[in-house]
């Protein structure tokens, strides 16, 4: 296409070469990982917005309810993605938000530490789990299907019988009291631009409440979390080195380690990324909820691993986006949650989950191919 | 200052009770190309990972600017200038030219903690490096996939010239490569030797050897049959030592008294 080799020539300026044919812009977006994500995410706006776009949907209200449930697993499909590009699956995440979910609760409510210990002592559990699931699979060589399916099991039983050995249940309720005042918690469980609603609710531009409160009363802080982390995890993958070692690592690990790539320590700092990401998701659903459910999470690591495809993450590796997650994410949410405003029953929603898998899977491969054929 | 660049002297490698290696001798100057030719089984990828310091030789000594080197890791190899491009390259084809170019090694930018992948600066060196030898990168973000196997060969080969390689060794260079392909990777080995470095050209193809070698090693059994100026060896010895000799001479033999037998029915 546009690479040629030549007899020798003096001349290779970039700017000003005659021979490099015009791409149109709609093909340099069809080389992108993201642009299946992109366009399923806008097909489901549109055919949302025909089917329930007088249900209040797409009311204040409604669009923060289905971007709340997007921005959540987001957060953890963001993660997934960055180390499926890696090329590494972690199956642990969904057990990693139980187990940090209890990591928060008990010592909180059983062992009277202050919120913000028993969060930081979350992330410290995660950080450890991550960096256990990391070297095991470094150092043994084993597949990190293998190794996390067995974490995905170890976590779980551990956050079930500790639960249960030091509360006789599994539930720990009573964190909403703890979080006002505390230092750390509103990190997770604030509304941000409540003047904005409030300033749109005075304009009677969104719905109110009988008492003329906004319905909508902020922006949730799983939606600023996941734009950030969105925005942080691509500016790694474009514009750093150790982005460029993510791609390395998963794209080539031997030529990765030849060149000198520290492929070890990029897997297990992308292992402690996505039980960071699990954690980060359990303080927010924690704290929402005011308490902690063992079960909390569960399945959760196929949903971050489907977004991850479906937003261009090549199973194999070495290729994907933090965006595409993310809007593999959008669409999921979306769908989730506007498939109650439709007369469809909730069950098929299974059921989109998975064809959409496979359409993604068999669009990626064709991506692949196109990308590494020699013209 | 002796005359040679590189010496590698009486290097002997063992494998338990396996004799991988057994005293051989390689002296480069610089602007040379030697030619290390052998059949599958002589110990071509041995010598390779000791000069690339994967193994440390269990005999001899290498000399490097007049300095007894003594390898721990490939890195230490690097360090010094001895730049080995492996038969699989270490390239990723998803990756574009630039991050190939750079992977490891990627120029930065920026504050401390805050550093960036330059990306402008590396798409520059990049396509200014393949420029050089003729392959016109016009978009340095095009996948490494899309290249043929004689410009990834040439890609692999430019970045270790660029990350200080001296001394090249170079695995198997054309070996999956057709005519057209393989001349082109050959014309640049010659033009990297003629600016200066030596080079290692591992290969079991004596055609593609014989035109750009000044002199070549023939490696049978672990063992050096040898180091031959251009001058003082033929196409056709080179080929029979390399295989043995002798076998191909009973092998001539045996086809001829097949073909009597032949003929007499």
């Amino acid at each position: 296409m546009s690479l040629k080799s030549k007899s020798i020539s003096s001349k290779s300026s970039l700017n000003e070469d005659e021979r490099l044919k015009k791409i149109s812009p709609l093909r340099v977006l069809l080389n992108r990982p993201e642009l299946g994500a992109l366009g399923g995410s806008i097909l489901v706006f549109i055919f949302f917005g025909i089917v329930a776009g007088d249900t209040g949907m797409f009311s204040a209200y409604g669009m923060l309810n289905f971007l709340d449930v997007s921005a959540n697993l987001g957060i953890i499909a963001i993660a997934a993605a960055m180390l499926m590009i890696g090329g590494e699956f972690d199956l642990s995440i969904g057990s990693m938000i139980g187990f940090a979910g209890i990591c928060i609760a008990i010592p909180a409510i059983y062992w009277g530490w202050p919120l913000w210990m028993s969060i930081v002592f979350a992330f410290a559990m995660a950080v450890l789990v991550g960096y256990f699931n990391g070297i095991m699979v470094v150092k043994t060589g084993l597949p990190s299907f293998i190794v996390t399916l067995a974490m995905l099991f170890i976590l779980r039983g551990l956050t079930l019988a500790i639960t249960r050995l030091i509360t006789g249940r599994t539930q720990v309720p009573g964190l909403r009291v703890l979080i006002e005042d505390d230092p750390l918690a509103w990190l997770f469980a604030t509304d941000t631009f409540k003047w904005l609603f409030t300033w749109l609710g005075s304009l009677k531009l969104i719905e109110l409440r009988t008492d003329g409160t906004p319905l909508a009363t902020g922006i949730p802080p799983s939606v600023i979390w996941f734009i950030a982390l969105t925005l942080f995890a691509t500016w790694i993958l474009m514009k750093t080195r150790y982005g460029n070692w993510i791609f390395a690592s998963g794209g080539d690990k031997v030529g990765a380690t030849n060149v000198g790539v520290p492929v070890g320590r990029v897997k297990i700092s992308l292992f402690i990324g996505t039980a960071v990401a699990s954690t980060i998701f359990a303080c927010i659903q924690v704290l929402d909820a005011g308490s902690a459910d063992t079960m909390r999470g569960t399945l959760k690591e196929l949903e971050a691993i489907a977004a991850a495809v479906v937003g261009g993450c090549l199973l194999t590796g070495g290729y994907g986006s933090a965006i595409g997650a993310a809007f593999g994410a959008i669409i999921f949410g979306t769908v989730s949650m506007g498939i109650f405003y439709t007369d469809v029953d909730t069950d098929w929603f299974k059921v989109f989950l998975g064809a959409m898998m496979l359409i993604a899977v068999v669009f990626n491969n064709y991506i692949r191919k196109k990308v590494t054929e020699s013209k | 200052m002796s005359e040679y660049l590189v010496q590698f002297n009486n290097i002997s490698k063992f494998f338990g009770k396996v004799i991988a290696l057994k005293d051989v001798t390689m002296r480069l100057k610089k602007g040379e190309i030697m030619c290390l030719l052998g059949d599958n089984g002589a110990g071509k990828s041995t010598l390779i990972k000791t000069l690339a310091g994967v193994h440390k030789p269990d005999e001899g000594e290498i000399i490097f600017e007049d300095n007894k080197i003594v390898f721990d890791s490939p890195k230490d190899a690097l360090d010094i200038g001895i730049g080995t491009v492996y038969q699989d390259l270490a390239l990723v084809p998803l990756m574009s030219v630039t991050r190939n170019f750079f992977m490891g090694r990627e120029p930065q930018k920026g504050i401390p903690f805050l550093k960036t992948f330059d990306v402008e600066k590396a798409n520059k060196i990049a396509a200014d490096r393949m420029g050089q030898i003729g392959i016109d990168v016009r978009d340095p973000s095009q996948a490494v996939g899309t290249m043929s196997g004689g410009e990834r060969q040439c890609l692999a080969i430019s970045r270790a010239i660029y990350f200080g390689a001296k001394v090249l060794v170079l695995d198997e260079p054309t070996s999956a490569l057709g005519v057209h392909q393989a001349s082109m990777v050959l014309k640049y080995i010659v033009k990297a030797a003629s600016e200066g470095l030596a080079v290692i050209l591992i290969t079991h193809n004596v055609h593609h050897a014989y035109p750009v070698g000044n002199s070549f090693t023939v490696l049978n059994r672990g063992k050096s049959m040898g180091t031959f100026q251009k001058k003082d060896i033929s196409r056709e010895k080179l080929l029979s030592m390399m295989a043995g000799g002798e076998e191909l001479d009973k092998l001539e033999v045996e086809l001829q008294e097949m073909d009597r037998i032949h003929n007499k029915n």
